[in-house]
């Protein structure tokens, strides 16, 4: 789960990291006044949107008064935000951070990620802050320094300090650096995050260090535990077909192609959309209906493919296991008699009682094409949209 | 020997009176596993399924010898039921279960390391099929009549593309000696580095299907560790050539972030490592085949 920018400065800040002073406002008036609370003679209204590379697509607008502050914001909110990480169909800006503006003498980057390797986390910082960390990798990659925590110990002040003289950071700020880091170490692990970007981390020319700018991602499997963060998820940011299917249980991804697919099982899904690649076709969505694929779930899948209008052939591949073929299928006809399906429909059942569940689907006179194999479903599909 | 288990192992269920617990140990009777009993705190003492409910894992271990044990406890409390059952001697721990946050997967491994490498549990999963050796003993829920009997060694991130495996080396007439479902999770118990490894010396395997996918870095891990160290020949296909970077596909593990975690960059490392790709999944059992015909 991402959060909003303002929402991670907010966290980081209760975890002893220094933030710009600044505050979040939903209209025109609204960020009048918070400039004028805020103090000073220059802000930065920001677009609250979840993606990077906001600068770029004009997300990110530096002002001198309280009134260009207003019109900044009037110009951004309800706007399509469309960057190099949203796709092409952008995202809607419904937020705006109003924050001082910070004379930078140096900009440092700093993320912290899990090392899926050394089964550990991983902090990572360069002196190339404001870049990506991938153009960083590519472009600058003797910045790069790197330090493996521990978890079961936790990250140590050494830890810290070594990153801090290895950013060349003067003696004089060296245990404010080291808070700093330390800071973003503790919200990552005590938040169950996954990710944490502070980038850049900037020290100002009055000698403070601050979180700029930052992301912070959190690990889904463990909201059950973190009230305060799964409450800060913000639908308007995601893609309405994969909140539909969160919701539900479902796993979906929205893709490009026109071939709908229902699948059972995370892999079996994406062996199946390679398939239809290999097939000459394109998948509109990766959407794995769980291992069991109980009859409730295959109503539900039908509902949210036929949602998407790009979909013009649709595959179900579902592979039987403790769930058998017959279930399955009775859940086919039972979905088909609720959801009107008006393109080809492709069906393709393995494993326990799948004699008996062709039988049923069969049987049914529901319109649509059987195939045996992996290979047979995706080349019918493919046919049937060429038709 | 077969790999973690065989006809002997002594298998207990923890979560055994909840609703997937008591499903499942059924199935597991049904095929032939040698279920001994089952943990539920506070029920210790009782009978279900005809066999004897436990306070505890080390009550369980020490009454019946159990050896085994597969987890169906919900996400919040699994990390503590894994522990528990390395502390108590179980060897092979199977955790079916779907959910465990990252952090507390960790914390489990980061745990097991004070045992010695002689008596530290194997925990399989999570977010697993589990662990089946055809005709001696299926500690899983899998469907356990799509494996035939043999000599294939199946290792799998994903369930159903496991099943789809399996049946196809069926349909071709060839069997498999044990199959492991690894899970799809970006931190499992148990690596493919870990398991071909057991492979390797298992006299009942001759040959190894790895079934990996986009994500992490444990293809590769076991492609290098296979091409230094194995002699039995290895047989993988990666899913997701058509998984767009950045987006998790399903399983929590499945989200291309770095260099060599896609299924094209992992597909060409394995094949420099001397493994043979198989280059679509509807061709695992006939690539498997192909290689079997070779040596």
């Amino acid at each position: 789960m991402d959060i909003h920018e303002y929402q991670a400065k907010k966290i980081l800040s209760d975890f002893g990291v220094t933030i710009p002073r600044g505050g979040i406002v939903y209209s025109p008036e609204n960020a009048e006044n918070k400039a004028r609370e805020i103090g000073g003679s220059r802000w930065v209204v920001k677009a609250q949107i979840h993606s990077g590379a906001r600068g770029k697509a004009g997300g990110i607008i530096v002002c001198n008064s309280p009134l260009e502050v207003a019109q900044a914001t009037d110009k951004l909110l309800g706007k399509k935000l469309v960057t190099n990480q949203t796709g092409p169909e952008g995202k809607i800006v419904n937020r705006i951070y109003i924050e001082e503006a910070t004379d930078i003498e140096r900009e440092l980057y700093l993320g912290l990620v899990f090392d899926r390797s050394s089964e550990s986390i991983m902090v990572v910082a360069s002196t190339e802050g404001g870049m990506s960390v991938e153009e960083i990798s590519k472009e600058k990659p003797e910045t790069i320094i790197r330090s493996k925590i521990e978890v079961a110990v936790g990250m140590q002040s050494f830890q810290a300090r070594e990153l801090a003289f290895g950013l060349g950071i003067e003696p004089d700020l060296i245990r404010r650096a080291s808070e700093t880091i330390i800071g973003c170490y503790k919200a990552f692990s005590e938040l169950d995050a996954t990710m944490v970007e502070v980038n850049p981390l900037v020290i100002s020319k009055q000698k403070q260090i601050l979180a700029l700018d930052c992301k912070m991602s959190f690990d889904n499997n463990a909201m059950f535990r973190r009230n305060q963060v799964s409450e800060l998820r913000d639908k308007t940011q995601e893609d309405s077909k994969e909140v539909f299917a969160s919701d539900r249980g479902l796993n979906y991804v929205s893709l490009d192609g026109n071939i709908g697919n229902i699948i059972n099982g995370a892999g079996l899904a994406m062996a199946s959309m390679d398939m239809i690649k290999l097939a000459g076709g394109s998948p509109a969505n990766f959407l794995d209906v769980g291992g069991g694929a109980t009859p409730e779930k295959i109503v539900k899948a039908f509902k949210l493919v036929t949602m998407d209008e790009k979909v013009k052939v649709i595959l179900v591949n579902i592979f039987a296991g403790i769930n058998r073929c017959d279930w399955v299928a009775e859940g086919i006809v039972e979905a088909l008699k609720k959801i009107e399906v008006n393109v080809p429909l492709v069906i393709r059942l393995a494993g326990t009682n799948v004699e008996k569940g062709n039988q049923i689907l069969k049987e049914s006179k529901i319109n649509y094409i059987e195939a045996n194999t992996l290979e047979d479903a995706a080349n019918k599909a493919v046919a049937a949209l060429n038709k | 020997m077969t790999v973690l288990i065989d006809k002997n192992s002594k298998i207990i269920i923890q979560g055994f009176t909840g609703k997937m617990g008591t499903f499942h140990a059924d199935e597991m009777i049904k095929y032939g596993s040698n279920v001994v009993g089952g943990v539920t705190p506070g029920k210790g003492g009782s009978k279900h399924l005809n066999l004897p409910v436990f306070n505890t894992v080390k009550d369980a271990v020490s009454e019946t010898g159990a050896d085994a044990s597969i987890l169906f406890v919900p996400p919040a409390f699994a990390a503590d039921s894994a522990m528990e059952a390395a502390d108590a001697g179980i060897k092979t721990c199977v955790a079916i279960v779907d959910g465990i946050p990252s952090h507390d997967m960790i914390r489990i491994k980061r745990y097991m390391r004070r045992y010695t490498k002689s008596s530290k549990m194997t925990l399989v999963g999570p977010n697993c099929a589990g662990i089946i050796s055809p005709g001696k003993s299926m500690l899983g829920i899998m469907p356990g009549h799509i494996y035939k009997e043999g000599r294939i060694g199946i290792i799998s991130r994903s369930g159903t593309l496991g099943y789809e495996a399996a049946q196809q080396l069926k349909n071709l007439n060839i069997g498999v000696s044990t199959s492991v479902g690894i899970g799809g999770d970006p931190i499992n118990g148990s690596s493919f580095r870990d398991i071909i490894e057991k492979f390797e010396t298992d006299d009942e395997t001759d040959a190894i299907l790895m079934i990996g996918e986009i994500g992490g870095p444990q293809e590769v891990a076991a492609g290098e560790f296979a091409k230094d160290n194995m002699r039995k020949p290895v047989i993988a296909y990666i899913a997701g050539l058509t998984a767009p970077k950045g987006r998790v596909m399903g399983h929590a593990g499945a989200i291309v972030s770095a260099y060599g975690e896609s299924a094209i960059e992992k597909v060409e490392i394995l094949k420099e490592c001397g493994i043979t790709i198989s280059k679509n999944p509807s061709v695992m059992g006939d690539t498997v085949k192909s290689v079997l015909e070779k040596m």
